[in-house]
């Protein structure tokens, strides 16, 4: 997979979106809900849906209970039983120590620059041996593509409500990226064809 | 209406001298642009495109080749009969501004409509529209030296629509904007596509370029890649979330 990193939004160069990492993505989150307040699976789901807006995937329940469970057995969480009048008994969760120090430990690292490690990049070189594919082509035909996932970003900007502030930063970071890889492209027809 | 390309040109070439030395700036560009199309012109700084884009206005005359506007050859006009042109057909927003330091934003905007033969209320109600979108109707009574570079070029881009000009003709009409006012741009361009304008723009901004229907790439003076820009392949995004993948 070739993928463009940078903080939690990763935009490859086929458009779709690559997945982050499970730490990033569901992990950690919950870790930080619980550092807050104690609290049941359907209550974090809530939760995220209000801390994120529409910058954050839609959260499933059921990924939200396994990611529980592992993160249970891995011994950052604990869960109590909590008995309901006439329903069955709800878990709720709390953060344990090592909970705590793993969030800490996540929330003071850096995280890794952007890196390109990309298909593309290697087709680019390697054209001349294929025989097939010629590098203006090639470029003519990445930036075309990269501009359709700009167009979309840019409908999706559109579309998403002015006050959800974090999903309009998460969709301009999208497009900065983007911004980089034409230039980077220009670059590349410069230099090389 | 006329099925001919709003503007095509053959085999256009243009060499400029400098101090004794010939500059090739353009070396035969064969383009066609259909009515109603928006076609976005990139490439490296130097290779061409502020030059092609003047010819095409008639800013600048053409060394060798023909250039065609609606099934009219219009390389050959007179100075004046490219003023003409501009006034009825072609919207220009170029580097230089050209603003008219001594009248007020919105005169400046409502002059070229005045020209054109608007009434004086039709000129006021299409200015105050452009101005509106753009941001600066409370900047209307001010000089237009008052305003920062990236009004300025606002400004310009209300005059050249003031006309509801059938093409639009622009060189990095975005160059000097900050993301908020490139977005009031953006809207207005979408707009101005919208309602069957042409629009042949020079740009580096990949949002301006990503409405377009056509990427034109210029490399040393020639045209090296023209394509659609595709939809992408997949479903498109539903919400900004859908940037992100999760692994639970
Ligand atoms: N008035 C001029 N006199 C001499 N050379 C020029 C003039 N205008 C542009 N050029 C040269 O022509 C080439 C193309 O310039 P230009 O069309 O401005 O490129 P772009 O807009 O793509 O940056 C460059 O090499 C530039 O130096
Ligand atoms: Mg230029």
């Amino acid at each position: 997979m070739h993928v463009i990193h940078s903080g939690n939004v990763n935009v490859n160069t086929q458009g779709d979106y690559a997945p982050v990492t499970e730490e990033m993505g569901v992990r950690l989150p919950l870790l930080a809900l619980l550092a807050k307040e104690p609290a049941h699976g359907y209550e974090l789901k809530q939760a995220l849906e209000l801390t994120f807006g529409a910058a954050y995937p839609s959260p499933n329940i059921g990924q939200i209970y396994v990611t529980l469970g592992r993160l249970e057995k891995d011994g950052l969480v604990r869960a109590v039983a909590v008995e309901q009048s006439n329903r069955p008994n709800k878990k709720v969760y709390y953060l344990t120590e090592d909970g705590r120090e793993a969030l800490t430990t996540w929330a003071d690292g850096i995280v890794e620059g952007p890196r390109v490690r990309d298909e593309f990049f290697m087709k680019l070189v390697l054209a001349p041996m294929t025989g097939i594919a010629d590098r203006s082509a090639l470029i003519g035909r990445q930036t075309r593509h990269f501009l359709g996932i700009m167009r979309d970003l840019h409908h999706l900007a559109e579309t998403t409500p002015p006050e959800d502030r974090f999903a309009h930063l998460l969709i301009e970071g999208a497009m900065l990226h983007l911004q980089a890889d034409l230039d980077w492209l220009e670059r590349c027809r410069e230099e090389l064809t | 209406m006329s099925n001919d390309p709003v503007v095509r040109t053959v085999n256009l070439v243009k060499i400029y001298q400098n101090g004794g030395v010939p500059v090739p700036a353009v070396r035969g560009i064969d383009l066609s642009v259909e009515p109603g199309s928006f076609t976005a012109i990139t490439g490296p700084s130097g290779s061409g495109k502020s030059t092609l884009v003047h010819m095409l206005g008639g800013l600048d005359p053409r060394t060798s080749g023909e250039i065609w506007m609606s099934g009219k050859r219009v390389d050959t006009l007179s100075e004046s009969a490219w003023a003409l042109l501009r006034r009825e057909r072609i919207g220009l927003v170029f580097q230089f501004f050209n603003l008219i330091g001594n009248m007020t934003v919105a005169d400046n905007v409502e002059l070229p409509a005045l020209l054109a033969g608007a009434t004086p209320r039709e000129a006021r109600e299409r200015r105050e529209y452009l101005l509106g979108e753009l941001g600066l109707a409370d900047r209307a009574d001010d000089s237009p030296t008052r305003l920062a570079g990236g009004e300025q070029q606002r400004v310009a881009l209300a005059r050249a629509l003031a006309n509801r000009p059938s093409l639009l003709l622009a060189d990095e009409p975005t160059g000097n904007l900050d993301s908020r006012n490139t977005r009031d741009v953006l809207r207005l361009l979408s707009q101005v596509h919208k309602d069957g304008q042409t629009i042949i723009m020079v740009t580096h901004d990949a949002r301006v370029a990503s409405l377009a229907d056509r990427l034109v790439t210029l490399l040393d003076g020639q045209i090296v890649d023209d394509g659609s820009i595709p939809a992408p392949r997949r479903r498109p995004l539903g919400r900004a979330g859908d940037v992100i993948e999760l692994h639970g």
